[in-house]
Parts: structure tokens; sequence; C-alpha cells
């Protein structure tokens, strides 16, 4: 019995490191461009720097996407958005904030429309420092991506997963409403 | 029987592994063309997998079963195709069959993404059918001109009249007007760049795939694959004479593959009504020409 059981979690580990390496290599993104960063991502996507070469690659809708791209500060209105497209992600998915507006609301710091810490909302696997980050730090970071991916750490999603009440919490506090579903079938 | 089955899924094997394999270099080949490194040539299979490892959302049985369908009736048209002369169901490679079992993969996709529900994923479908309407016309042209003009429509036998004597008996040397026609529909099949308006992702958010992601998303990738290497085969037969060894099948295949991929890279996009427009135009009396210059004519029979 503890030998098949045991036979059992060494095919799902095997079978996790394979999947692992899959993923890790071929990234598509989700592009939300609310802010300045935005601008950072076409030279870090053209030939300068060639994202392709490492398997990313733009997509069009949070369903195919792995990845969700933050790049700069969020408005309230934005925030609601975003909830919901990482919601329709589907799993395993990781996020990527830009500049220090995710962090702590950068230059927006004191602005009512704006959200000073987007980790109290959403799990961040990757924050890319600079204002706004050059297309170096850009690289720089998907690479950490990808090897936070190979090494099983970008956990963003299972930590979303297990302290859902307390991010939904936050999310309502600052949101007052949020609606989750599906809309094309009601 | 034991053979012929086995032979089918060595096409299929075959299929997905070359096809795959030549998607990756392709894009390897664009990223020079845009001056970039470009990703491995494995890259494809990459991505066919890491999809194929995910979760996958469902809308419905309607939704899961339209997948299904498309990859299962494409894989079915696949076994049909004569490759290199191996065929898992001889003398029933009868190009009419192709036309319809396509139908059955491209019907399972359009059904599975109208039950989706999202209206891109019904502009998609709406828009890639009426491109079919576009495409079929000259091209159903050109093929009846063909079977008019040699006698049959198996496609194992168009092969072996086009290999009688080398190059000078291709239809591409004897009916250059119908290749030209049958590319600029072959481009429309694949969904390449001027005829690229039913995916669109900067427009409609990639039309019919609009609400697949996970597993779904790396079958319907899968069923592409398949779809692909059924078209350009199709060409490969009719136009350039089939193949008697796997090198020349793959070399002829490439040099198509890679054509209508480099002309995608150089154009923009049409829309819709210039798409159709386009299609009813040029290709069409391109192809009624070349129809009777085979019919009354005589050329190129």
């Amino acid at each position: 019995m503890d030998n098949t059981v045991e036979k059992q979690e060494n095919i799902r580990k095997g079978w996790d490191g394979i999947s692992r390496f899959f993923r890790a290599n071929s990234i598509w993104m989700l592009m939300y461009c609310t802010g300045c960063c935005a601008i950072e991502l076409p030279q870090a996507m053209t030939s300068r720097y060639d994202m392709e070469r490492l398997g990313m690659g733009p997509m069009a809708t949070p369903r195919q996407a792995d990845v969700l791209l933050i790049t700069g500060y969020l408005s309230l209105k934005t925030l609601r958005r975003i909830i919901y497209a990482y919601e329709q992600m589907s799993t395993p998915k990781y996020l990527v904030a830009f500049g220090p507006c995710t962090l702590n609301g950068g230059i927006y710091y004191d602005s009512h429309a704006v959200i000073n810490r987007l980790d109290q909302y959403l799990p961040i696997d990757v924050y890319i420092a600079g204002c706004m980050p050059k297309p170096e730090a850009v690289m720089n970071g998907f690479n950490d991506l990808i090897g936070m991916i190979k090494r099983k750490e970008a956990n963003g999603w299972k930590k979303y997963e297990q302290n859902k009440d307390w991010y939904r919490k936050n999310q309502i506090q600052a949101l007052g409403e949020l609606r989750i579903k599906d809309e094309f079938h009601e | 029987m034991i053979t012929g089955i086995l032979t089918g899924f060595g096409i299929l094997l075959f299929a997905f592994v070359w096809q795959t394999s030549l998607d990756g270099i392709n894009r390897k080949i664009v990223g020079r063309f845009q001056k970039r490194i470009g990703p491995k040539w494995y890259q494809q299979f990459r991505d066919i997998f890491k999809a194929l490892s995910k979760t996958g959302v469902t809308h419905g049985w309607v939704f899961d079963f339209g997948v299904m369908m498309a990859l299962g009736g494409i894989m079915a048209t696949v076994m049909f195709l004569p490759v290199v002369g191996y065929s898992a169901f001889p003398g029933m490679d009868n190009f009419f069959i192709f036309v319809y079992l396509l139908a059955v993969g491209m019907l399972g996709m359009a059904m599975s993404s109208v039950g989706s529900g999202n209206p891109l994923a019904g502009i998609g479908v709406m828009r890639a059918l009426t491109q079919m309407v576009g495409y079929e016309v000259p091209f159903m042209i050109v093929i009846l001109g063909i079977i008019f003009g040699h006698n049959t429509s198996s496609l194992s036998e168009l092969a072996a009249i086009q290999q009688a004597s080398g190059i000078m008996t291709w239809n591409l040397v004897k009916m250059p007007i119908g290749t030209v026609v049958a590319y600029i529909s072959l481009l429309g099949m694949l969904g390449k760049k001027p005829f690229e308006t039913f995916i669109a992702p900067a427009e409609i958010a990639s039309g019919p795939m609009v609400e697949y992601g996970g597993k779904q998303l790396g079958m319907l990738m899968i069923m592409h694959e398949f779809a692909t290497f059924i078209e350009v085969t199709l060409f490969v037969t009719l136009f350039l004479g089939g193949a008697t060894t796997l090198f020349g099948f793959i070399a002829k295949y490439f040099v198509v593959y890679i054509l209508a991929s480099l002309i995608s890279n150089a154009l923009a996009r049409f829309k819709i009504d210039q798409v159709i427009k386009f299609y009813y135009k040029v290709p069409i009396t391109l192809a009624i020409v070349q129809a009777l210059m085979v019919v009354f004519l005589g050329w190129g029979v």
C-alpha cells in the first residue's frame, strides 16, 4: 500500500518537474499598460532585446496568458479590471509589477484615486525596479521570474488561493463592491 | 488492416512532429527577418505542452465537446492523406473526402467557440466562415479544372500523373495561373497576413480562440498544426507533383510554407469586406480563365 502511494507521489513529482520546464520556457504575457512603464516593453520585445528568445510573447486575452504585467500606477477603476483579469487567468499564473508605483505609490503616493500597495490586493511574484525600469531591468526581471518558476518559488497564485479571504477583504475595502462572474453564462 | 492502422498513426506522428518543428523554424526565420535572434526551433513544442499542463476553464459541455470534435475530425482527415506513397486507406484518397472531412474539424471549432458565449468569438467565427466562402470558390474552380483535365480526382493518381516526366508535367508548369490562384487561396486557408482577418489579435482579441486557455488551447494548437499540414500537403500534391521520397516532400513543403509565412510578414491585414472583394475580383477571374483554357483549349492537360 505504502509502496503504491510512494510511486504515485514520485510520478506526480516527475510530472511536476517536466511541466515546470515547459512553463519556465514558454511564458505568454498579458500586458495591462496602465502607466508609463509600458513604454519600456516595446524595446524589450523587438529586435534590440528580443524577448521571444526566452520563449516569451504577447497574448490577446487573460485566458491564454500565463503572466500578467502591471506597468505602473493603478487607479481604483483600473484595479477592478486587473482583479477581474487575474481571476480569469488559468493556473498557474504569475504577476509581475513594474516600478515603485506598484510598491508604495511612487510619485502618486498622496493621490486619492491611486492605490499605494498592490500586494494588499493581489499576490506579486516579481517587482522590477526603476522609474521607469530600463529594458535591461525588464529583461532581468523576466529572467528572475523564469528562475523562480524553475526553482518552484513563483507561488503567488497558491498564496492567493490560500489567503483568498484576506485578499478579498482588502479588495472590497478599496472598491466597495466586487462581482466576479462568468458574464456570458447567466 | 493492422499495417493500415499503423500507417495512419505513423502519418499522424510525422505530421505533428514535422509541422510543429517547422513552425518553430518558421518563428526563427521570421525573427531573423525582423533582425531578432528568435526562439529555439522547438519553441512550438514547449508552447503546446505548456498549454496542456495548465488547468483549463469550461463554459459548458458544447465548449468542451467542440474542441474534441475539432481535434478528432482533423486527425481523421490527416489519416486519409497519402504522404510519400504511404496511405492508411489506399484508394480512398479522393480529393472531395478532404473537402468534407476538413469541414468537420472546422465546424467543431466554430461550435465550440460560439458555445463560449463571448461576442468576439462569434465575430471571429463569422469572419472565418465568410472568408471560407471567399477562398473556396476560386480554389474549387481551379481544382475542378485539374480533375477535368486529368480525368481523376484521386490524390495519389494525380501525383503519379504529374511525376511522369519530371518537373515539366507538374501542374505548377502546366497551369501556372491556376497555381497562383491556389496559392492565394492557400494563404486564406492558413490564415496568413493579408487574410488574417478572423484571428486579428489586436482587433478582436484572436477571434475564435478568445475564451480558450490551458488544455483546450493546447488541443486547438495541435489541431492547427494538423490543419496546416493537410492544407500544405494538398497544395504540394496537387501542384508540385507530390513526392516520391521523404526528402523531396519535406523540401517542397518547406518552400511552400516558408514562402507563405514570409509573404505574411511583409503585408498588412485586410478588412473582411476587402478580403471578399479581392477574392471575388482577382483570383476568381484568373481561376475562370484557367478553367476555360483547360476545358476548351485543352492547355495544360
